[in-house]
């Protein structure tokens, strides 16, 4: 019977949720080729059931107040990248002023993606549109010119190339979430697929 | 109960050949096992003595009901997971499988849009799934594999991919060194091999990329640039550059 030794990261780390390994490298993981969408083409919007939508062009996102974030990634496929450094726009600054009675959230990106979010769960400090990454502005393979980050669900939630975020009644399934995953995905409960 | 509730089976190793130097097709037993549709993946899980587990995804070679799937994995030197399924496991040897995994980069036997596959190395494993299951069901739908690989001698299912080609046929690419008497020279795939060696954009196909990252990505840039429409293109990421 041949023994399966294991070569890396043999030791418990307290950081890593469960059947999650760590990586070094930054795998690259979507469902079609990654758009290409110039920062001066690129527009962002909130709209809530009323219709009224918030518009911001990439030069009005920028005049944003960014934060520097650093967190853990934990991706489905069960890599973790622990300590990962960024820079986004809290969606606290972005959700200042709207108002909206629906608790959920799809977002929308360029190329069609989608994915679904409980509002509640991407305010108070835990997601940002991100614009960098690891001091660089953000590569488009790995989402560039801007993203979702939710570190605290997987990593499909932090949906690339993002272009607004729609409220939403129920909490209707995105993309993957019709594909087999999760409604919701938290990695520290196992919420990998349906 | 061979399903645990996180949805673990056991599978034991009941057949394994060699495909290359460097690669090996595994066939599991899995009781439980009830079949997958062409293009899913599984996880596979190991356990060290001492509980260390590690996990990684492999695409099912094989298509369709039964208690058996055959993974095909290529040795990546300084892997920690693929070495030991390559050169290590041995008949009767067990592991844990979770699957079958994804909805979206699948190909089932009702589609009838013509189909075109772009593999890169051990890209064409669930690729090859795609074939079995469009012969298997007697499809219509036209369908056919680019597959680039760096030597003549890194060819998986070289014999199999050969015998598809009355219904799916492969044209062969060879990135580091061809085969003697070959017309082309060794090379990447360029935008001018892409369109002479795929289905052209008027024919609309349903395109499956899979291989490398960094193959999918020089790909599938590529044919959205011949005119495809990206919401036609379908890929799969093994990982790596
Ligand atoms: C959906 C899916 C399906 C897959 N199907 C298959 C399959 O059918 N057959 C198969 O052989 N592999 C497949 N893979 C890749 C597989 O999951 C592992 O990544 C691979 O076997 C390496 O694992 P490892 O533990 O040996 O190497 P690791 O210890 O994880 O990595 C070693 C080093 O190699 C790099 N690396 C990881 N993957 C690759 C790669 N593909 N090419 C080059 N460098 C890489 C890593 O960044 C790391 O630096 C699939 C991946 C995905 C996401």
């Amino acid at each position: 019977m041949a023994v399966f030794g294991g070569q890396r990261h043999r030791y418990d780390n307290p950081s890593l949720p469960p059947g999650q390994f760590l990586t070094d490298s930054f795998p690259v993981l979507s469902a079609g080729p990654t758009p290409s969408i110039a920062a001066d083409d690129w527009e962002f919007t909130i709209r809530t059931e009323t219709g009224k939508t918030r518009r911001w062009n990439w030069a009005q996102f920028m005049a944003l107040p960014s934060e520097d974030i650093t967190v853990d990634i934990h991706c489905v496929t069960s890599w973790s990248k622990l300590g990962t450094g960024w820079r986004g726009v809290s969606l606290d600054t972005l959700f200042d002023g709207v108002e909206t009675g629906f608790e959920f959230v799809m977002a929308h990106s360029y190329g069609g993606y989608t994915t679904n979010l409980p509002l509640e769960e991407v305010l108070a400090g835990r997601a940002w549109i991100a614009h960098e990454y690891d001091g660089k502005k953000l590569a488009p393979e790995h989402g560039g010119p801007a993203r979702l980050l939710i570190p605290h669900l997987y990593f499909w939630k932090s949906a690339k190339w993002v272009r607004g975020l729609v409220m939403q009644d129920k909490n209707a399934p995105g993309f993957w979430e019709r594909n087999g995953y999760n409604l919701h995905g938290d990695p520290w409960r196992e919420e990998r697929y349906a | 109960m061979t399903r645990t509730a996180m949805g673990w089976f056991t599978g034991s190793l009941v057949n394994a050949h060699p495909l290359t130097e460097s690669a090996r097709s595994i066939t599991f037993a899995v009781p439980g096992w009830t079949g997958n549709a062409a293009g899913q993946h599984v996880d596979v899980r190991l356990t060290a003595p001492d509980g260390y587990q590690a996990v990684r995804s492999y695409s099912i070679a094989s298509v369709g009901a039964g208690e058996e799937i055959e993974l095909a994995i290529d040795r990546l030197p300084d892997g920690e997971v693929s070495p030991f399924l390559v050169d290590d496991l041995e008949l009767g040897d067990r592991v844990e499988l979770r699957g079958p995994l994804g909805g979206w980069f699948v190909w089932r036997p009702d589609q009838c849009k013509p189909v075109q596959l772009v593999a890169g190395g051990s890209g064409v494993v669930p690729l090859l799934a795609m074939m079995r299951a469009h012969t298997d069901s007697g499809s219509l739908a036209p369908m056919r594999l680019l597959y680039s690989i760096r030597t003549p001698d890194d060819a998986f299912f070289r014999d199999e991919l050969l015998r598809h080609s009355s219904t799916s046929p492969t044209t062969w690419h060879y990135s580091r060194a061809v085969p003697p008497g070959w017309s082309r020279a060794a090379g990447r795939l360029t935008a001018e091999d892409l369109r002479v060696e795929t289905l052209p954009p008027e024919q609309v196909p349903l395109i499956y990329i899979c291989g490398p990252t960094g193959f999918v990505e020089a790909v599938s840039s590529g044919l959205v640039e011949l005119g495809h429409s990206a919401e036609n293109i379908r890929t799969e990421r093994f990982g790596g550059n």
